[in-house]
């Protein structure tokens, strides 16, 4: 498993485009809201959380079918389901390995962008722990999302289409936790549920996901 | 004699032939008592004048368009526990009647919140809820659409509508947490004070009656088609094979 760990994220650091292509998404997405929305920084404080939140689920969204689609075209994936370790393990290792790469460095990188959007003080920390624990539920769904549209010459659309209302409950409290933190109440209940979510999803995706995964590669 | 020898396609062919003009009849007399019965001989409500009658329509649609999508994940587990073809294509043929009976609920929905709630569309959370379950059925039916290998669709589809239907529960209870709602409760409960004067109640019944049997009618039509186009497609890569 450390082996797999270790080989997709060398995969993922040196072909390029992985996670920096992410980072630079959320960066223009958060830049292009005052331009739709106006400057006013009133304005910007409140819907600030939201649109960080959202933000990152997009630029987590971006490099999903790169989970198993050069894997699988390359007939690895085969080999990894052949292999002594179990395929729900390989999707775990690989779900671990796109949060890495990209749900970790999103999470880093949103209190700078909160900064643009004028976050009121308070939500900074709020917005790193929500994130945190918010986005390997995002990976995991999206590996789920992947593992279906794996055998499809062009399933980028459709694997949005399939994975983006899956993520309505974590975007839900994630968003929650972040907005009562910027008007000063107390986030300690939907940052709880958020991490259930969260919780649920890492234990029992990786069995749906291997489920399609073996479908796929019958 | 059990139910699963309907899964033999043949088998359910020839009961859905037999069963099907009947429970057409059955659906048009339903509806025909229940929206005659509701439009034209209820009387207005007080405070609503005539637009409380999209009861009629709005609630068996909207119960309908949860019970399809029900449906399809009883049919989807069937088919991944005992394989039967008869199954997956019941789930396949369900879909876009679940759907349109969603659209139905949401459209009459926005027409009756037009002049109550003095606006098409609120962010309620049984209308987001709603909302998503639209949502939901696209992507199922177009995970459907996509997978040339009709077993491999049928499976795939079949895990989907499993986990979807999870967070579609999940996300359901999530709204009630994000915003507060302005739709009324349920309110045709058999054990509840206040319910639906019974003066709407009983034409109700007969127009909830006449959707289900009409969305029994339409699976037994839609399942009965997809089996026969499945065997076409079958026919016609024998002969391409022999040619």
């Amino acid at each position: 498993m450390m082996a797999l760990l270790r080989r997709d994220l060398t995969l993922a650091l040196r072909s390029g485009g992985g996670f920096g292509l992410s980072l630079a998404f959320f960066l223009i997405v958060v830049t292009l809201v005052p331009f739709g929305v106006g400057p006013q920084t009133a304005t910007l404080a409140g819907i600030a959380p939201g649109i960080l939140w959202l933000g990152a689920l997009l630029a987590c969204l971006l490099s999903l079918d790169r989970i198993f689609q050069l894997d699988f075209e390359d007939g690895s994936l085969d080999l990894l389901a052949t292999a002594p370790l179990p395929l729900e393990g390989v999707v775990a290792v690989k779900a671990l390995a796109h949060w890495l790469v990209t749900g970790l460095p999103l999470t880093l990188a949103a209190p700078v962008l909160g900064l643009l959007l004028n976050l009121p003080d308070g939500a900074y920390s709020w917005l790193l722990l929500s994130l945190a624990t918010g986005t390997p539920a995002l990976s995991f769904l999206g590996a789920f999302g992947a593992a279906l549209t794996v055998g499809l010459k062009r399933g980028g659309l459709l694997l949005s289409l399939l994975v983006l209302p899956l993520y309505i409950p974590t975007l839900i409290f994630g968003a929650e936790a972040v907005r009562r933190a910027a008007d000063g109440l107390s986030p300690a209940t939907p940052a709880m549920i958020l991490a259930a979510i969260t919780a649920a999803t890492v234990a029992l995706i990786p069995y749906a996901a291997a489920a399609a995964l073996r479908i796929n590669l019958k | 004699m059990s139910i699963w020898e309907y899964a033999n396609p043949v088998r359910f062919i020839r009961t859905a032939d037999r069963v099907l003009p009947w429970a057409a009849a059955l659906t048009a007399a339903a509806l025909l008592v229940g929206l005659i019965w509701g439009f034209f001989f209820t009387p207005d409500d007080y405070r609503q004048g005539s637009t409380v009658k999209i009861i009629f329509l709005h609630v068996p649609a909207a119960m309908m368009a949860i019970n399809a999508w029900a449906m399809m994940l009883v049919t989807s587990i069937i088919w991944l526990v005992r394989r039967h073809h008869v199954s997956a294509l019941a789930a396949k043929a369900a879909a876009p009647i679940g759907i349109t009976m969603t659209l139905i609920a949401l459209y009459t929905g926005a027409v009756w919140g037009q002049p109550m709630w003095g606006t098409w569309w609120e962010w309620d959370p049984r209308l987001t809820a709603f909302l998503i379950l639209f949502i939901f059925y696209l992507g199922y039916m177009a995970l459907w659409a996509a997978i040339e290998n009709p077993d491999t669709a049928a499976d795939l589809t079949s895990v989907l509508c499993i986990v979807g239907s999870v967070f579609a529960l999940l996300s359901r209870y999530a709204v009630n947490f994000w915003n507060q709602g302005l739709h009324q409760g349920a309110s045709l409960s058999l054990d509840a004070e206040e319910n639906v004067h019974d003066v709407f109640y009983y034409p109700l019944l007969f127009c909830i009656a006449g959707f289900i049997l009409l969305f029994v009618t339409l699976v037994l039509l839609r399942t009965r088609t997809e089996i026969r186009a499945r065997r076409i497609a079958a026919l016609l890569a024998r002969e391409a094979r022999a040619a």
